[in-house]
C-alpha cells in the first residue's frame, strides 16, 4: 500500500506546518498549496529533507474559485492510488476595530473564510465519494460558536462555514469518509502574533496533534485545547439578553 | 505590514531586564519587511537566547526572532552539506540527521541553541580539538545586510565579511539561511569514561594525554574545592559506540518557580559538588550513554537558569592559552575558591586551534566556565577574573558575557580592527545593535 498524501490548503500557516510535519513524520507524502509558492517550495524541502516523504508545493488561492477543479486534479495524480486526505488551514481575521474602520475588508474575509473554504470543499466532496476513504479535516474557530463583540464578522464566517461542514459530514457520511471540524481556541501564529494577551495560548504542534488525531478516529468536533469544550458549552448557555452586556 | 510586539527580554543569565519590541516573522519575505520596517531604530537578530549576557538583547530597541524560520531546506549526504534556516536547531539537527550518521561539526550544550545563533557566536563542543569550532564548517551564508539586500557569502565571495560574521554576535546583519558540514561516523550512543581527578595538574595531564586521541572530552571542576585539592573534578571522554538503535527521548523537567536567593549558597553548592564527584567511584567508570546526554547533560532540567533565582547569575568563561594554562587556571581558581561565591558545576575544556571569525572565542588552550548567582560580590569577582585572563594572555567569550570592559575587550581581540572596518563598510548607520556592542563601545557607540 502507498503512503496516505495530506493535501494542505492554506499551507503556510504555522498550524498547517505543524499538521504537515506530524503528517509526514507518521509516514505521509504532503502536498502544500497556497498563494505563497516561495515559501511552501521551502516548506516542502523541509519536509522531504527531515522526514524522506515526498512532499511538493502547489498554486492554490481560495478566492479563485475557477482554478479550485484543476488543483484538486493535480493532487489527485499526485496521490495516484495512495489515500488523499484534506487539511483546509487557510483564512483570515482582521480585527474588528479594522474592519470597523474600514466596512471594504467584510468582502475579503468572508471570500476567504466561507465561500472560498466552501468553494473548494463542494469540489471536492465527488473526489472524496468516489475514493471510499480518506477524512477531511478543517479548521473554524471557537470563535464561531457564538458572535462576540470584539471578533463578530470573522467569528461569523467561522459559525456559516461550522454549519456547512454539518452537512458535508452527512453527506460523506454516506461514503465513510470523515469531516472533523476542528474550533482552536487562541493559537500562537502570525495571525495572533502581538495582539492583546489571550487565554490558554496554544502552540501550533498541539493543533497539529488534535487534528491528526480526530482525522485517524473520525472524530466530528474538536476543541483544543480541550478546556475549550466547556468553556464554548458555558457561554452558549448565557442567555443573550446578558451576553450583550458582555465586554468579550 | 510587520507586528511589533511589545517583549520583555533577557538573557540566558536573566541578570538584566529589557523592553523591546519583537517582531516573529515566518517566512523570508517578512523578513525583509521586519528590517525594512526599521528605518529609525536600530534591530538585532535573536534566536534560542541562549546567549548568557546581552548578545541577543537590544534594550529600547527591535528584535527579530528566528524561531519560527525553522525549515532544513537541503541536504547532500556524500559530502554532508545541509542547508538551514536560522532558526533551527541543533534538537532538530541531532533529530533528523543522527538516524543517518550525521552529527553537528560543533555543538553547545545546549540543544535549544538554533545554527543563526551558532555562526554568530562560531561555537564551540565538546569536540573542538579535533574538529575545531561551528563556523569552520561553513561553506556560505545568506546574510540580509543593513541596506535590505541579501547577498552569499562565502569565504571567497567575500573574505572580510565572511570573517566578520562568523562569531560576529549578529552585528554584520541576519544570517537567513547557513550552509554548512555535518560530520559522518556518528552513532546515537557514545562509551563515556570517567575518571576522578585529584588537582589541577593532574588535569592538565591528563588533558594532555587524550585531547589529541579522543573524540569527545569535558571535565567538571569543583569550584569551591582549595589547597591541595585546588582543581579536584572528573574527567570525560567519549566515543560513539556502534549500537545505532535511537534512545527514546528523555521527558523534560521544568523548574516550577524562581528559587529563592538562599536556596544556593556555600553550602548547598559544596555539597552538590561533593555529590557529583562521588558519583563517579575513585577506579573510574565507563558507560553508554545516548549521544544527545552527553552533549547536553543540562536540557533534561527545562529552565533551570530560574535555579538562581529572580536576580539572575552570571556566566564566566574564558580561554587561557596551553603555555599559560597552568599558572592562569590556578590564579582563576585560587580567586574564586578564595571569595567563596557558589558555582557548581565549573566545566573545563580543552580547545584545538583560532576560529575563522574575527572575533571567533575559540583559541588552542583551555577553557574554564562557571556560573555566578548575582549580587554578594559577583561583579568585583568578575572584573577581577576578567584581569587574570588578560594577565595570562586569554580572552573571554562574548556569548557568555555580561561584564567585560572596552578596555579588556580591545585588548583580548586583537583582529577587532578589521572587524569595525568591515562594520563601517557594511553598516555605516549603525542599524544592527545590540546591549553587547553597546556596553563594547563597538558602531561607535558613546
Ligand atoms: C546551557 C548552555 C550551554 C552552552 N554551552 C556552550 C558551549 O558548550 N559552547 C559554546 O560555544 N556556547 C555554549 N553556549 C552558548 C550558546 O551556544 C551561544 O550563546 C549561542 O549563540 C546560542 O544560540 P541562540 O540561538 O540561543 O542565540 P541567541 O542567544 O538568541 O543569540 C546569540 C547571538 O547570536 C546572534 N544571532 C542569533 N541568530 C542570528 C542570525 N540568524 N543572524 C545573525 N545573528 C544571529 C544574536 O544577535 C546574538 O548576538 C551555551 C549556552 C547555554 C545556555
Ligand atoms: N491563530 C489563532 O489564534 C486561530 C484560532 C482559531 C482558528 N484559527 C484558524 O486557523 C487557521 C490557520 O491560521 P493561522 O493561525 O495559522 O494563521 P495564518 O498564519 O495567518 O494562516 C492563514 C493562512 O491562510 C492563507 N490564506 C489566506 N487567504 C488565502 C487565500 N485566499 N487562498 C489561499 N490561502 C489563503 C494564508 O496564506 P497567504 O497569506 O500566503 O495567502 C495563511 O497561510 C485559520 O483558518 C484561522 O482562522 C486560528
Amino acid at each position: 500500500m502507498s503512503a496516505p498524501v495530506w493535501l494542505i490548503l492554506g499551507a503556510s500557516s504555522a498550524i498547517a506546518r505543524a499538521v504537515a510535519r506530524a503528517a509526514a513524520a507518521d509516514g505521509a507524502d504532503v502536498l502544500l498549496a497556497g498563494r505563497d509558492t516561495a515559501d511552501l517550495e521551502a516548506s516542502a524541502a523541509d519536509l522531504r529533507t527531515r522526514f524522506g516523504r515526498r512532499a511538493a508545493a502547489l498554486d492554490f488561492d481560495a478566492l479563485d474559485s475557477t482554478g479550485h477543479a484543476a488543483m484538486l486534479q493535480r493532487a489527485r495524480d499526485f496521490a495516484g492510488e495512495a489515500t488523499l486526505n484534506l487539511f483546509l488551514a487557510f483564512g483570515t481575521m482582521p480585527s474588528q476595530a479594522e474592519i470597523d474602520a474600514d466596512p471594504a475588508l467584510i468582502d475579503g474575509v468572508i471570500a476567504a473564510n466561507y465561500t472560498g473554504a466552501v468553494n473548494v470543499l463542494h469540489r471536492a466532496a465527488p473526489m472524496f465519494e468516489a475514493q471510499k476513504a480518506g477524512a477531511l479535516v478543517v479548521l473554524t474557530s471557537v470563535a464561531g460558536d457564538r458572535g462576540r463583540l470584539k471578533n463578530y464578522v470573522y467569528g461569523s464566517t467561522k459559525g456559516a462555514l461550522g454549519a456547512y461542514l454539518q452537512g458535508l459530514r452527512a453527506r460523506l457520511f454516506r461514503s465513510g469518509v470523515p469531516v472533523v471540524t476542528v474550533k482552536p481556541g487562541p493559537v500562537d501564529t502570525a495571525m495572533s502574533y502581538g495582539l492583546n494577551d489571550m487565554p490558554l495560548m496554544a502552540q501550533p504542534e498541539t493543533v497539529a496533534a488534535a487534528c491528526l488525531k480526530a482525522a485517524k478516529k473520525g472524530t466530528e468536533i474538536v476543541y483544543v485545547p480541550f478546556p475549550w469544550w466547556p468553556i464554548m458549552t458555558i457561554i452558549k448557555l448565557i442567555p443573550e439578553r446578558i451576553f450583550k452586556k458582555l465586554n468579550i | 505590514m510587520t507586528r511589533w510586539k511589545p517583549t520583555t527580554l533577557t538573557g540566558w543569565g536573566r541578570n538584566r531586564i529589557t523592553r523591546t519590541a519583537a517582531a516573529r516573522p515566518e517566512r523570508p519575505r517578512e523578513l525583509d519587511a521586519a528590517v525594512a520596517d526599521t528605518r529609525d531604530v536600530t534591530v538585532l537578530a535573536r534566536g534560542a537566547g541562549r546567549a548568557y549576557g546581552d548578545a541577543a538583547l537590544n534594550d529600547g530597541a527591535r528584535v527579530v526572532l528566528t524561531e519560527r524560520l525553522d525549515r532544513i531546506l537541503s541536504f547532500d549526504a556524500a559530502s554532508g552539506v545541509a542547508v538551514c534556516e536560522p532558526g533551527v536547531t541543533f534538537a532538530d539537527l541531532l533529530e533528523t540527521f543522527l538516524p543517518r550518521g550525521f552529527m553537528p561539526p560543533a555543538s553547545p550544550g545546549t540543544a535549544f541553541a538554533t545554527v543563526g545563533g551558532a555562526v554568530a557566536a562560531d561555537v564551540h563542543g565538546k569536540n573542538h580539538d579535533r574538529h575545531g569550532s561551528f563556523g569552520d564548517h561553513v561553506e556560505w551564508f545568506d546574510l540580509l545586510l543593513a541596506d535590505g539586500s541579501t547577498r552569499r557569502i562565502t569565504p571567497e565571495s567575500d573574505a572580510e565579511l565572511f570573517a566578520a560574521t562568523i562569531g560576529g554576535m549578529g552585528l554584520t546583519g541576519i544570517v537567513r539561511a547557513v550552509a554548512f558540514r555535518l560530520l559522518p561516523r556518528a552513532t546515537p550512543w557514545v562509551t563515556v569514561r570517567e575518571k576522578r581527578i585529584a588537582d589541577l595538574d593532574g588535569y592538565l595531564e591528563s588533558f594532555a594525554q587524550v585531547r589529541d586521541s579522543v573524540t569527545f572530552s569535558v571535565g567538571w571542576i569543583d569550584a569551591l574545592a582549595r589547597g591541595s585539592s585546588l582543581g579536584q573534578g572528573i574527567l570525560e571522554t567519549a566515543e560513539f559506540h556502534e549500537d545505532r538503535a535511537m534512545p527514546a527521548p528523555p521527558r523534560p523537567r521544568r523548574v516550577p518557580v524562581d528559587l529563592p536567593s538562599f536556596a544556593l549558597n556555600r553550602l548547598s553548592v559544596r555539597a552538590f559538588n561533593e555529590l557529583y564527584r562521588r558519583r563517579v567511584p575513585t577506579a573510574g567508570r565507563e558507560r553508554q550513554r545516548s549521544f544527545s546526554k552527553l552533549l547536553y547533560p543540562l536540557d533534561a532540567l527545562h529552565d533551570w537558569n530560574r535555579i538562581y533565582g529572580r536576580r539572575g547569575f552570571y556566566q564566566f568563561q574564558c580561554v587561557l592559552p596551553d603555555r599559560t594554562a597552568r599558572a592562569g587556571l590556578r590564579s582563576l581558581l585560587e580567586t574564586i575558591a578564595g571569595t567563596g561565591n557558589p558555582s557548581f558545576l565549573a566545566v573545563l575544556k580543552t580547545l584545538g586551534r583560532t576560529g575563522r571569525g574575527h572575533l571567533s572565542f575559540p583559541m588552542r588552550g583551555h577553557t574554564l566556565a562557571l556560573d555566578f548567582p548575582c549580587g554578594g560580590g559577583a561583579d568585583e569577582l568578575l572584573h577581577r577574573l576578567e584581569a587574570i585572563t588578560l594577565e595570562y594572555g586569554g580572552r573571554i567569550y562574548l556569548a557568555k558575557d555580561s561584564l567585560l570592559s572596552r578596555a579588556g575587550f580591545r585588548a583580548m581581540y586583537p583582529e577587532l580592527p578589521r572587524f569595525e572596518a568591515v562594520l563601517q563598510r557594511v553598516d555605516p548607520g549603525a542599524r544592527f545593535m545590540s546591549d553587547l556592542a553597546r556596553r563594547l563601545g563597538l558602531k561607535g557607540a558613546a
